[in-house]
C-alpha cells in the first residue's frame, strides 16, 4: 500500500479529462499585460519606460524587497504603458503593458531544444541564475524559490521533495510536463539537490498517473549510469488523496514528519519544489531561459476543446478562450486553478500569471451552491480537515469575530484546502468564513510581531 | 414536639447571627472603596454598551472619565452634548459642545447606475465578498450591498433599500457610535457633521479610478472632473487621486458645487427647497465673467503705468 498523510482529506472524482492533450504553444497574443505583482512579497520595481523596446527574456522589474522576484518580458515589443489594471479579481494591479511586435529573443538565452543534463556545482551561481531567472514556485503560492534555497542559518535541509501529485480535479498540465519534459525536470530536481546540497530527493506523484511513473524511473536509471550527479533521486508512489500536494501534508505523507503548527518545511529538514518549479529551474540555469511561461490546462466538460497550453506570462484570457473555440453557452463560471483551492474570475480581460495553472469551465450545474441549513454537529468537517482543525468552531468563532479565541484555535494554520467546505452535508460555507477570519488574525500576528520587533529595536 | 422546634428556631437563629457577623467583618476587611461618581455618571449615560466611545462599555466609559483629568477624550456619541453636560457637572469639568454627527454612505451605485457584471454565490457577508474580490460590479470601490453595516447597528438605524440595494440611514436613529464605519470593508461609509437644521452637502462616490473606467462603471460616480474644486469659494473642496471630498468643516451649504457636478454625484440633504440649477449656474458664471473682467482692467491698468 503506497503512503498518504496521516489526517484528514478527502477523495473528490479526478475529473483529469484533458490528460491526454499534448503540450500546444499558444501563438503570441497582440498586447501582454504583464502584473509586477506575481509572487509572494514585496512587488517588482519597474525598470522600463513606456516607448522602450524589449526582447523575449528581458528583465522589465527588479526585486522591490528580499522576498520578490525579476520579471521579464515575455514577448518582444514596445512598452506601451506602465499602469494599474484589473487582475483575476477585479483588483487593480501595476501592470506593464507590451504591444508584441515579432518573435525576438533576448542576448544569452540558449533557445535551442537540446538536452543539457551535466551542470555545475557551485551552489551560489546556481542560486544566483534562478534568482535572476525570476524563479517563483509555481505550485500555487509563487514563493520566490531563490529564498527557499537559502535556509536560514542552522536549518539543514535533509530531503528535497518535488511534487508531481497534482492532486486537484481537472489539472493536467504537471503531469503533461513530466511526461513530455521529463528529462528537464530530472534535470532540474539534480540541480535543486546540488543547489540545497543534500544527498536525497524524492520526485513524489500520486498513483494515479502510472506512465509518468514508469516514464521518470526509467530516465533516473539511464542517468545515473551517466553521472554520479543523479544519484538519490528516487520516485515515490503515493496513495491517490486530496489535498496530497499540499506542503505540510507532501512532507507527512514522504518522510512522515509533521511541520509544527507556524512553522516551515524547513524546521523538520525538508523542501518542496513543484513539477514545474523544476522544469523552470531547468531552463533558468542550463538555457538562461527565465520564467516567461507556463502550462495552463483548460479544460472543463462544457468546453469544446481540452488543452494543455505553453503560455506566455501576461497573455489575456480572453485571447486564450477565443484561440481555443471561445466561451462556451452553458459555462457559468471560469476558475483559475482547480475547482477546490482555484478562485473564480471576474473578469476575462485580466492576464494570465507566473502561478495561473488552469481555466476550469464549470456549468451552472456543477458549480452552484445548495442553500445552506443548520450545522448538524455531524463532526464531518472536522474529520477531513488535514490540519486537524475544527472548521465548524473556527467558522462560529468567525461569526462572532473573536480573534483571540480563533488564534488559540489555530485558524492561521488553516490552508484553504477545502475540505470543510466539500464534506459538510449542511452546505455552509465554512471556508468562506474561515478564510475570512484567517486573514484578519494573520493581519493582528504581523502587526504583533512588527510591534515587537520595534520595541527590540529600542 | 415543640421542645425539637425550639431548639430547632434557636440553632438556625444562633447560626445565622455568627454567619452573618462573619460575612459583615469580611466585608469590612477586604472592602473595595470605589469613587461614588463612577455610579452617577453611569447612570447618567445611555446605557446602551455600543462602545462607540472607544471603550468596552458605558461603565468603562464612567471609570475612565472619573479618572481622567479633563474630558477632552471622552465623548459618548450616543448621549451627545446632553450627557456629557451632565457628565462634566457630575465630575465638575468643562466640555466643548461638538458637533451632532450622523453616518452617511458614500455610494450612489443604485442597481441602474451601477449594473451587476457578475453573479457572487458565496457566503454573504460583505467582508467575505470583499476578501474574494472587488465585487459583483464594474466598481470595485463600491457598495458590495451584503449589508454587513446593517446587522453592526445595534441601533436599528441602517436599512438595505431593495429598490437600490444600497444602505439607508434613518438619521432620527442614528447616534454616530461608528460601528458601521467599522463594519464597511470598503470603507464607503463616513460621520460627519449632521449640519444647521440637518442640511448637509456631501460626495457621494469614493472611486479612486480615473474618469473614463468611472463612468463605464457607474453612472452616479465622481469622475474626477475637477469642476467642484474650480467653483468652491470656500475652499471646502479637497480633489485627492480622481475624486472630490467635502470638508464640512469648511463647507457653506451655497450648493455651487451641485449645480455644477455632471454626474450629480454631490448630495445635498434635507434642504427645504429644491436647487435651481440653472439660476446658480448663471450666478457663478456671472461672478466669473466680472471677475475676469476686474483681471483683465487691472491687467490693463498695469500696462498703463508701466507705460
Amino acid at each position: 500500500m503506497n503512503r498518504t498523510f496521516s489526517i484528514g482529506g478527502v477523495h473528490p472524482h479526478d475529473s483529469k479529462i484533458s490528460k491526454d492533450c499534448a503540450i500546444e504553444a499558444l501563438p503570441l497574443p497582440p498586447t501582454v499585460y504583464i502584473s509586477v505583482a506575481q509572487h509572494i512579497g514585496a512587488p517588482a520595481k519597474p525598470i522600463v519606460a513606456p516607448g522602450d523596446k524589449v526582447k523575449v527574456g528581458q528583465p522589465i522589474a527588479e526585486p522591490g524587497g528580499f522576498v520578490s522576484a525579476f520579471i521579464h518580458s515575455s514577448v518582444s515589443g514596445t512598452v506601451k504603458s506602465i499602469a494599474p489594471r484589473a487582475d483575476l479579481a477585479g483588483n487593480k494591479q501595476m501592470c506593464i503593458e507590451i504591444a508584441v511586435e515579432g518573435d525576438e529573443w533576448y542576448e544569452g538565452i540558449d533557445t535551442s531544444d537540446t538536452l543539457n543534463t551535466d551542470f555545475s556545482d557551485d551552489n551560489k551561481e546556481i542560486i544566483e541564475k534562478i534568482r535572476l531567472g525570476g524563479i517563483v514556485g509555481l505550485g500555487g503560492a509563487t514563493f520566490p524559490t531563490h529564498v527557499k534555497l537559502s535556509p536560514p542559518p542552522g536549518k539543514v535541509c535533509e530531503t528535497l521533495i518535488i511534487n508531481g501529485c497534482e492532486c486537484e480535479p481537472y489539472l493536467t498540465s504537471d503531469y503533461r510536463t513530466l511526461l513530455e519534459k521529463g528529462p528537464q525536470v530530472v534535470t532540474g530536481t539534480a540541480i535543486l539537490k546540488q543547489a540545497l546540497s543534500v544527498d536525497k530527493a524524492v520526485i513524489a506523484i500520486e498513483e494515479n498517473k502510472p506512465q509518468a511513473i514508469e516514464y521518470i524511473n526509467k530516465l533516473l536509471s539511464d542517468l545515473r549510469k551517466v553521472s554520479s550527479k543523479y544519484t538519490g533521486i528516487t520516485v515515490m508512489s503515493l496513495r491517490k488523496r486530496y489535498p496530497q500536494g499540499g506542503e505540510k501534508q507532501l512532507i507527512d505523507a514522504v518522510m512522515h514528519r509533521q511541520v509544527k503548527s507556524g512553522g516551515l518545511p524547513i524546521d523538520v529538514g525538508a523542501v518542496v519544489q513543484n513539477v514545474g518549479t523544476a522544469l523552470a529551474v531547468y531552463d533558468a540555469v542550463q538555457k538562461r531561459k527565465p520564467l516567461i511561461d507556463n502550462t495552463i490546462t483548460v479544460t472543463g466538460e462544457c468546453f469544446p476543446r481540452q488543452a494543455n497550453l505553453l503560455v506566455r506570462v501576461g497573455t489575456p484570457l480572453s485571447f486564450i478562450i477565443d484561440y481555443l473555440g471561445g466561451m462556451p453557452a452553458d459555462a457559468a463560471k471560469v476558475i483559475s486553478g482547480g475547482p477546490m483551492m482555484g478562485k473564480a474570475i471576474s473578469n476575462l480581460d485580466a492576464a494570465t500569471l507566473k502561478g495561473t495553472s488552469s481555466l476550469l469551465f464549470l456549468t451552472e450545474k456543477q458549480t452552484r451552491r445548495r442553500p445552506e441549513s443548520s450545522c448538524i454537529r455531524c463532526g464531518r468537517c472536522a474529520d477531513a480537515c488535514p490540519m486537524g482543525l475544527e472548521p465548524f468552531l473556527l467558522n462560529r468563532l468567525a461569526h462572532a469575530g473573536l480573534t483571540d479565541e480563533l488564534e488559540k484555535n489555530a485558524v492561521q494554520d488553516c490552508i484553504e484546502c477545502g475540505c470543510c467546505l466539500y464534506s459538510c452535508p449542511a452546505n455552509i460555507p465554512l471556508l468562506d468564513h474561515i478564510r475570512q477570519a484567517k486573514g484578519q488574525v494573520m493581519g493582528i500576528i504581523r502587526a504583533r510581531a512588527a510591534a515587537a520587533k520595534a520595541a527590540a529595536s529600542k | 414536639m415543640s421542645q425539637t422546634i425550639i431548639w430547632t428556631i434557636v440553632i438556625i437563629a444562633v447560626l445565622g447571627l455568627v454567619l452573618a457577623l462573619v460575612l459583615w467583618f469580611i466585608a469590612e476587611k477586604f472592602k473595595v472603596v470605589e469613587d461614588p461618581r463612577i455610579d452617577e455618571v453611569e447612570k447618567v449615560m445611555p446605557g446602551a454598551n455600543c462602545g462607540g466611545c472607544g471603550f468596552a462599555g458605558c461603565r468603562a466609559f464612567a471609570d475612565s472619565a472619573v479618572k481622567a483629568e479633563n474630558l477632552d477624550n471622552h465623548f459618548c456619541p450616543v448621549g451627545g452634548n446632553d450627557v456629557m453636560q451632565k457628565v462634566a457637572a457630575i465630575l465638575g469639568h468643562e466640555v466643548k459642545a461638538k458637533a451632532p454627527q450622523v453616518a452617511v454612505v458614500r455610494c450612489n451605485g443604485t442597481c441602474e447606475a451601477r449594473p451587476v457584471v457578475n453573479d457572487y454565490d458565496g457566503a454573504a457577508t460583505c467582508r467575505v465578498k470583499a476578501a474574494l474580490y472587488s465585487g459583483d460590479t464594474g466598481c470595485s470601490y463600491g457598495c458590495l450591498g451584503c449589508g454587513d453595516c446593517v446587522s453592526a447597528c445595534q441601533f436599528g438605524a441602517l436599512s438595505m433599500d431593495p429598490a437600490t440595494g444600497l444602505p439607508v440611514v434613518d438619521e432620527e436613529k442614528c447616534t454616530a457610535c461608528g460601528a458601521c464605519v467599522k463594519a464597511c470593508p470598503k470603507a464607503i461609509i463616513e460621520l460627519r457633521a449632521k449640519g444647521p437644521r440637518g442640511m448637509r452637502m456631501f460626495v457621494s462616490c469614493v472611486n479612486k479610478d480615473k474618469g473614463p473606467s468611472v463612468k463605464k462603471a457607474c453612472a452616479n460616480a465622481c469622475i474626477g472632473c475637477g469642476i467642484c474644486f474650480k467653483t468652491c469659494t470656500h475652499d471646502a473642496i479637497v480633489f485627492d487621486s480622481n475624486v472630490a471630498y467635502i470638508d464640512y468643516s469648511k463647507c457653506k451649504l451655497c450648493r455651487e458645487c451641485e449645480a455644477f457636478c455632471p454626474t450629480e454625484a454631490i448630495h445635498a440633504v434635507n434642504f427645504p427647497k429644491p436647487l435651481d440649477k440653472d439660476a446658480v449656474k448663471a450666478r457663478v458664471n456671472e461672478r466669473k465673467k466680472k471677475a475676469a473682467e476686474a483681471a483683465a482692467a487691472a491687467q490693463t491698468t498695469v500696462k498703463e503705468d508701466k507705460q
